[in-house]
């Protein structure tokens, strides 16, 4: 974990003592229990369930409980070209997740709509919507989406729970 | 000439315009007026006996003056051929008749036509949008004097503002 200091290494059935913050202890169950939202919108989307899936397996890192409903999730994963008759359904999808809520826009398209500068595609889902990690690739693999997850909970981490976030730190 | 084309040069003499056959596959184009009875006969008559439609599209062509194209793509189930049935409307009057009554499955297709390139269809039962929202006011976004990226549409969240 890191955060937390364990007292003795050799494990005897003795009780142990760790001490840590309660911001730090409240930061670390988050993180490790991100929620995801399936919100796969094209391509991207196999490669976001490749790496639910066993050979990848999600889950090692706690985000592996992927929910049909908002109002269960706290992390939207948005996967694919967002269409503009679309964008409606996000922002409420969006607007129906408990707080505290966290947004990765998945691939080219839904970063910046990729090639796809037509009349019907957003260009970029953060027009609408705030999002916190960029994940490049077209689609990206699901080593990249790792580590758009990695540095999520990196951040994560840097969060004030119990006190206000400094204007300095944007976390 | 295909014998097909020869059956409905010989039944529609008016309406017959030209028929293309390259590779294989046959085009007829015929007169807008008498779209609908050509149709009628390639569904009913035995030996045309096209029971099921592919597809309904729909080319633009900016310097011509009868600007639009429609086309449909035939195919018989029982007799294994196929043809391409093609009319051509102008910008100022583009409205052609609707195949719906004979084959119930233009019903989507012909209203996409609508929807990406503007030509209307005559008795058609439900001629609305069906890609783009129902307010969409842009105009029709396959023709070619359209932007490509649009009027705006694409950037502007009329939901945002609604939440305060």
């Amino acid at each position: 974990m890191g955060l937390v200091q364990i007292g003795r290494h050799d494990k005897d059935g003795e009780l142990d003592v760790i001490t840590t913050t309660l911001e730090k202890a409240v930061n670390w169950a988050r993180k490790g229990s991100l929620w995801p939202m399936t919100f796969g919108l094209a391509c991207c989307a196999i490669e976001m369930i490749a790496a639910v899936s066993s050979r990848y397996d999600m889950d090692r890192y706690g985000a592996g409980v992927f929910r049909a409903s908002p109002r269960q999730s706290d992390l939207m994963i948005v996967a694919g070209t967002v269409c503009r008759r679309m964008a409606p359904v996000i922002r409420k999808i969006y607007d129906q997740m408990p707080e505290p809520k966290y947004v990765i826009a998945m691939g080219s398209c839904a970063t910046s709509g990729n090639i796809y500068d037509s009349y019907s595609v957003v260009q970029g889902v953060d027009r609408f919507v705030p999002v916190d990690i960029y994940v490049p690739g077209c689609p990206p693999t699901p080593e990249a989406l790792f580590d758009g997850i990695l540095k999520l909970q990196e951040r994560i981490m840097l969060k004030r729970v119990f006190t206000k976030q400094p204007d300095q730190v944007k976390a | 000439m295909h014998p097909i084309a020869e059956r409905i040069q010989q039944k529609f003499p008016e309406g017959f315009l030209k028929a293309v056959e390259w590779r294989g596959d046959l085009a007829v184009t015929v007169a807008r007026q008498s779209l609908h009875e050509v149709a009628k006969c390639l569904h009913d008559d035995p030996d045309m006996d096209f029971d099921y439609i592919v597809h309904v599209s729909s080319v633009d062509w900016p310097e011509e003056e009868e600007r639009f194209e429609v086309v449909w793509e035939f195919y018989s189930i029982r007799k294994r051929h196929r043809i391409r049935l093609k009319t051509r409307c102008s910008e100022s009057d583009c409205e052609v008749d609707s195949l719906v009554d004979i084959w119930k499955g233009a019903d989507f297709m012909e209203r996409e036509v609508y929807d990406m390139m503007g030509i209307r269809f005559r008795n058609h039962p439900d001629l609305r949008r069906i890609l783009m929202p129902d307010d969409y006011n842009e105009g029709y976004p396959l023709r070619k004097d359209f932007p490509l990226q649009g009027k705006g549409w694409r950037d502007t969240f009329e939901f945002l503002n609604e939440r305060q």
